[in-house]
């Protein structure tokens, strides 16, 4: 970086130093006149306000710390003194506790864009990992500082998440968890290297941000048409066009923010935070924070044990998939081995579903302590893999066509994607068997009684049958459709989408808009 | 990495005592990486260890506890290694409803025998095993579940008076402690 020639600065003393550390050319290159296309989207300015978010936390989090206190027995304490005692702390805790959300809020608008723009194609795939990165130790840092207050909510969320660990076969139980909490439960030393934690990771967020904009720099911005721009006609210097709409955004932004800070500062949190945790009792219904819930509903969506009878099943299928829906020809397998495939995979699939079930039937091999993965573990390897899916995403759509602009059916599936997400969210912070609908089949006397929370008048043999659909079942189904788009609607749409006709630049698309408005 | 003419540096091989020369200095490269690698996992292995559960943790590890007090059909909650404890005194009944159960049925196969010493004691670790919510169930008038035992709020398991799982998303049992007998009203957990 900073090796190429400079045009040197009028002023003596910048001069001084940028002869020595070229930085000020480096952020005249980078910031100043950088080419950036000319057609960016309000969808544009999300990154620059995540960073601002970034920077927000970090520096009322510092502040925060040296108020703060790190031990079981004052945590939630020194927390009330902040919002209370200390001067202006109140704000503090308001703008850090809000900040996680408005950050999230940012960085989710940040990744549809990148999506519904195809942003992720190359050459663009790793500056999506690193975002993918950053997002993950996003959902850690947040994670943790939930932890520190130390209400019920903190305790009892974490030691649900923490739980998870146990779900790895073998070691989870034994070595893993006691390593991660420092003890046998949620205790003092959790909190203490929680709180470590939490000072460090934003730092780290901070280098891979550093990287992930290295890496912009590197291959440009995408733009909304999704064509790479063909030379200066195309493009505008960064600075003042997009310095100026970055900041106009992040002023819009802020003052939403700042309306959550200062009017409604508990609406995004949960109330039984306010009660200091009490490692006695559970509260009645635990709720990650609402930025968690998608992947907490997935968490909970598996519900059933993999014996050996569906992971084989599963085995087969991912066969077929690879070889009929991923490969644009099948290379090792003929069309009547890829039916037998299918059959006998979708076959073991559901023989073991069904034998896990109802485990009455006693079928060796499925009982719930003898399956390889439990429905505990099922449900991480799920929440893991449904974030794990956006690493490998420029390699599951292969469609030349970036931009949903020009394709009309992947523009519907993202949508459909991102209505999904919604609904598990929503899924995510319900509990489990709410029933949202419900039919009773058969004696119409015993459905009254039922209706009425009567079941125990019924008579033996009158018992009806009730159908309903409940939370898990939602759960499941969208999980179900989130894992699709990603592993199968995808490479098909890659193969057989045609998509319209591109645009042959970005200034004649522009100037053609503008004619259009103009008559 | 500028224009360096260091030749030993160079990595063409010019001719055959050179590419000799390559493979040793390969060797030793690989040589010095796995040394390398090695002495990193030996210097972060103190790092991390010291997360593990320190010494004091570790001696609360064990609590003595008086049983007396407890009316038949009710339990004691104790602290354990931060975890809570169930000490159940159980009823004639309860016992008999836990011992009826027929273990092939059962999704964590366990008789009622394997998992007491006295009867009317049932003593085990109140942390859900889905993840790690405590049950209700102390009281004769809490929530008990469909099985007389404990239910767990969080995500819906029902334990039965030995403990068990009948029904819902935890995979296993309430976990029994170590615990002991010293006389017949005081027991020693851990
Ligand atoms: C990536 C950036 C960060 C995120 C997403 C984040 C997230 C959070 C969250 C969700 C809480 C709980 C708020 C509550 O319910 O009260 C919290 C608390 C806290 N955070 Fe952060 N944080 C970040 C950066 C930092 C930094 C850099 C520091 C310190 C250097 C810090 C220090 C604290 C402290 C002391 C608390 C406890 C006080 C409180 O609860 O208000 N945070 N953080
Ligand atoms: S933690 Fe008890 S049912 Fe989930």
């Amino acid at each position: 970086m900073g090796h190429g020639p400079r045009d040197g600065f009028d002023n003596p003393i910048i001069e001084w130093v940028d002869s020595r550390l070229p930085i000020f050319t480096m952020m005249q290159k980078e910031y100043g006149v950088f080419p950036t296309p000319r057609n960016f989207n309000w969808f544009w300015n999300f990154g620059a306000i995540a960073m601002f978010m970034l920077i927000t936390m970090i520096v009322t989090g510092i502040v925060l710390a040296m108020h703060y206190t790190a031990d079981t027995k004052l945590a939630f304490d020194s927390v009330e003194r902040i919002t209370r005692d200390v001067n202006g702390g109140w704000l503090l805790r308001n703008l850090h506790m809000n900040g996680a959300s408005f950050f999230f809020i940012a960085v989710y608008i940040h990744m549809f864009r990148g999506i519904y723009y195809g942003s992720y194609k190359g050459p663009r795939e790793l500056l999506w990992i690193l975002g993918v990165v950053i997002f993950l130790l996003m959902m850690a840092t947040a994670f943790i500082g939930y932890v520190l207050p130390w209400g019920q909510m903190s305790l009892w969320g974490a030691t649900v998440i923490t739980n998870l660990f146990s779900a790895i076969p073998f070691v989870g139980e034994e070595y893993i968890m006691p390593l991660l909490l420092g003890g046998f439960s949620i205790d003092n030393a959790t909190l203490t290297r929680f709180f470590a934690l939490h000072y460090l990771l934003p730092f780290v967020i901070f280098a891979v941000v550093f990287l992930h904009i290295w890496a912009l720099h590197v291959t440009g911005s995408n733009n909304p048409l999704g064509i790479e721009p063909k030379g200066p006609q195309d493009t505008l210097p960064f600075h003042p066009y997009y310095t100026m709409k970055d900041f106009f955004g992040m002023i819009v932004f802020m003052i939403l923010y700042a309306w959550f800070v200062f009017y409604a500062p508990d609406a995004l949190g949960h109330p039984d935070n306010y009660i200091p945790a009490n490692p006695l009792v559970t509260p009645p219904h635990i709720v990650p924070e609402w930025y968690f819930l998608p992947f907490y509903a997935i968490l909970r969506a598996i519900t059933f044990n993999f014996n050996l009878f569906m992971l084989a099943g599963l085995g087969l299928l991912a066969v077929f998939m690879v070889e009929f829906i991923w490969r644009y020809k099948p290379k090792y397998l003929s069309g009547a081995q890829g039916i037998l495939l299918l059959v006998a995979g979708g076959g073991l699939a559901v023989f073991g579903l069904l034998a896990d079930f109802n485990q009455t039937w006693a079928i060796p091999m499925t009982a719930s302590t003898d399956v390889p993965i439990s429905a505990k573990f099922g449900g991480v390897l799920a929440m893991f893999g449904s974030i794990g899916l956006l690493v490998v995403l420029p390699w599951l759509d292969s469609h030349p066509i970036r931009s949903a602009r020009f394709r009309p059916l992947f523009r519907v599936a993202v949508l459909v994607f991102t209505l999904s997400v919604f609904v598990l969210g929503y899924a995510g912070s319900q509990p489990s068997d709410k029933v949202y609908l419900s039919a009773c089949l058969g004696d119409a006397q015993a459905c009254e009684a039922i209706e009425h929370g009567n079941a125990d008048h019924i008579e033996a043999g009158h018992e009806p049958t009730v159908l309903a659909l409940d939370n898990t079942m939602i759960a499941q189904a969208f999980t179900a459709l989130y894992f699709s788009f990603f592993l199968i609607i995808l490479p098909l749409l890659s193969r057989f989408e045609k998509g319209r006709e591109l645009p042959t630049s970005i200034h004649e698309a522009v100037l053609a808009k503008k004619q259009k408005a103009g008559a | 990495m500028s224009a360096d003419t260091d030749t030993t540096n160079d990595n063409t091989p010019h001719s055959a005592h050179d590419a000799e020369g390559e493979t040793r200095r390969d060797f030793m490269q690989l040589l010095a990486s796995a040394f390398g690698v090695i002495g990193g996992a030996l210097a972060a292995w103190p790092l991390i260890n010291s997360l593990n559960p320190a010494k004091d943790t570790l001696a609360l590890a064990t609590v003595e506890v008086d049983i007396s007090g407890i009316p038949k059909g009710e339990a004691k909650t104790i602290m354990w290694q931060g975890k809570p404890v169930f000490v159940r005194h159980r009823t004639e009944e309860e016992i008999k409803m836990a011992e009826a159960v027929e273990v092939q049925s059962l999704t964590d196969k366990q008789s009622d025998k394997e998992r007491v010493q006295r009867p009317e004691w049932l003593i085990t670790v109140g942390v859900c095993t889905h993840l790690g919510c405590v049950p209700v169930g102390q009281k004769m008038t809490d929530t008990r579940g469909d099985y007389g035992g404990w239910f767990c709020p969080c995500h819906g398991s029902h334990y039965d008076t030995s403990g068990r799982i009948r029904k819902g998303p935890a995979p296993k049992n309430l976990a029994i402690p170590p615990y002991e007998f010293i006389n017949d009203t005081t027991i020693r957990i851990g």
